[in-house]
């Protein structure tokens, strides 16, 4: 008996539409992130992400719906993150179904925001997204990047990290920002050094683009889950098949109930 | 009717639609001890830290004494999950000790993986394995599953005979899920789990 390498895929969600979304023919609307997420779903994914881009105040309020309407159809753990910025966002998406509500900018400008919500929700809820560039390669040196990674802070992303474990962080989310969108794998340096570093769970993303990728996340880099977005939504690989790979490679991964 | 406690610290939402979509009908959501009163079954779910959950019962005036009154002397039967689960000890030992319920002998405490790669907590999908349950009997035929965990802390009681299934996490094995008489608890989300999940609840709804 073992604990089991999750693989979670990732939709972006922006004003209550998927960015970018699962290209297939048998979804009604292709661009309804419950669809999609019933979808992945129904393919046995172990956790799904949701991840809301939404720029205005209006589009936000229409991720509260698409939670609610998700928590309805899929049960499976659901992660949500994207403008997170107080205890009380952190309680009404759970309130509205989500089971881990991840934050990131808000963390890094206010740290004690991580204990405060880990006080209120419980750290099993709380996943602080790192978005990190690398900025030095001998020794290798990270640092936070926060708006979608563009905006430098000058903070050490490996200093962070466990400045948001010792707050009460039930999970950390790293994603290199250097390899998100690349298809040219995970910066295994990054995750290898925070999972080596911290007692918490960790998980893999920005940059995967095969299933090697996703393997290499968990035997290198030693992650606890792996996340992917656009490997799964153009249809490169099912979920299925990126389970293959992990096993046949030695990674135990979930039997699914059928 | 079936009523889910809400006292705060639950993942109301998701408890309410997985019974639902298990065949549970005529569910309430309350914590209203007259309501609770006239229950024929009860679910107590549970997030966060031990303190606070026990706290959040002990805050709602007459909230304890209902379950009792229901669980302990009219029998009804009785669903814990996760902390909900835990909270049928005699006691939890996180940053202090706090007082359980007491429903079923044995305390709560760390896990305990010895394994740096093995992380706190045990986030993610591990084996359960079923150990003389009516309720996994009918579920799973007593087949060993992967269902969804996230915890931090395990339920270790005092007799045996509570535990009703079992998993292992590095060097520690720990109870999945305890009985007791018309007491039930998972320490896993079955809400959570899919198939698995939905069939355990289907169980419960359909056994007693």
């Amino acid at each position: 008996m073992t604990l089991k390498t999750r693989i979670i895929p990732c939709l972006d969600v922006k004003d209550g539409r998927v960015v970018k979304g699962v290209q297939f023919e048998n979804l009604r609307d292709a661009g309804d992130p419950v669809e999609q997420a019933k979808f992945y779903d129904e393919q046995g994914a172990d956790e799904i992400c949701f991840l809301d881009i939404s720029a205005s105040h209006e589009g936000r309020g229409t991720l509260y719906d698409v939670v609610s309407r998700t928590a309805d159809v899929c049960f499976t753990p659901l992660t949500v993150g994207g403008g997170v910025r107080s205890v009380e966002d952190f309680r009404a998406l759970l309130l509205a179904g989500a089971d881990k509500v991840a934050i990131n900018t808000a963390a890094v400008k206010n740290p004690d925001l991580i204990r405060e919500a880990a006080l209120s929700v419980g750290s099993q809820c709380v996943v602080v997204a790192i978005d990190a560039r690398r900025i030095a390669n001998n020794p290798p040196k990270w640092e936070i990047f926060t708006h979608g990674g563009r905006n430098p802070t000058g903070i050490d992303a490996i200093e962070f990290a466990a400045l948001a474990e010792k707050n009460g962080a039930g999970e950390l989310l790293v994603t290199s920002m250097d390899k998100d969108g690349t298809k040219d794998g995970y910066d295994i340096d990054l995750i290898r050094t925070i999972t080596d570093m911290v007692d918490i769970p960790v998980v893999a993303s920005g940059g995967v683009g095969d299933l090697d990728h996703l393997v290499e996340g968990v035997t290198k880099g030693k992650a606890n889950a792996v996340l992917a977005a656009s490997i799964f939504h153009f249809g490169t690989h099912t979920l299925q098949e990126a389970r293959d790979a992990l096993k046949q490679n030695g990674i135990e991964v979930r039997n699914l109930e059928v | 009717m079936l009523a889910i406690i809400d006292y705060g610290f639950g993942n109301i939402r998701s408890v309410h639609k997985a019974l639902l979509e298990a065949g549970a009908n005529d569910v309430i959501i309350t914590h209203d001890p007259q309501i609770i009163k006239k229950a024929d079954k009860l679910v107590l779910p549970g997030v966060g830290a031990y303190a606070q959950c026990m706290g959040g019962i002990l805050a709602i005036d007459g909230l304890l004494e209902a379950l009792e009154e229901k669980v302990l002397k009219a029998g009804a039967p009785f669903l814990g999950i996760c902390v909900g689960m835990q909270l049928l000890a005699d006691v939890g030992v996180e940053f202090e000790t706090i007082k359980g319920l007491g429903w079923i002998s044995g305390k709560v405490t760390k896990l305990y993986p010895r394994n740096h790669d093995l992380k706190i907590p045990q986030m993610g999908w591990n084996e359960v394995k079923p150990n003389d349950c009516k309720y996994f009997e009918s579920a799973w035929d007593n087949e060993t599953k992967d269902v969804y965990f996230v915890h931090s802390y395990a339920f270790r009681t005092q007799n045996a005979e509570n535990i009703a299934a079992s998993c292992t996490y590095g060097a520690d094995t720990f109870a999945a899920a305890v009985q007791k008489d018309n007491i039930f608890g998972v320490q896993f989300h079955p809400e959570k789990s899919q198939k698995a999940g939905l069939k355990l609840l289907k169980a419960w709804l359909e056994n007693d």
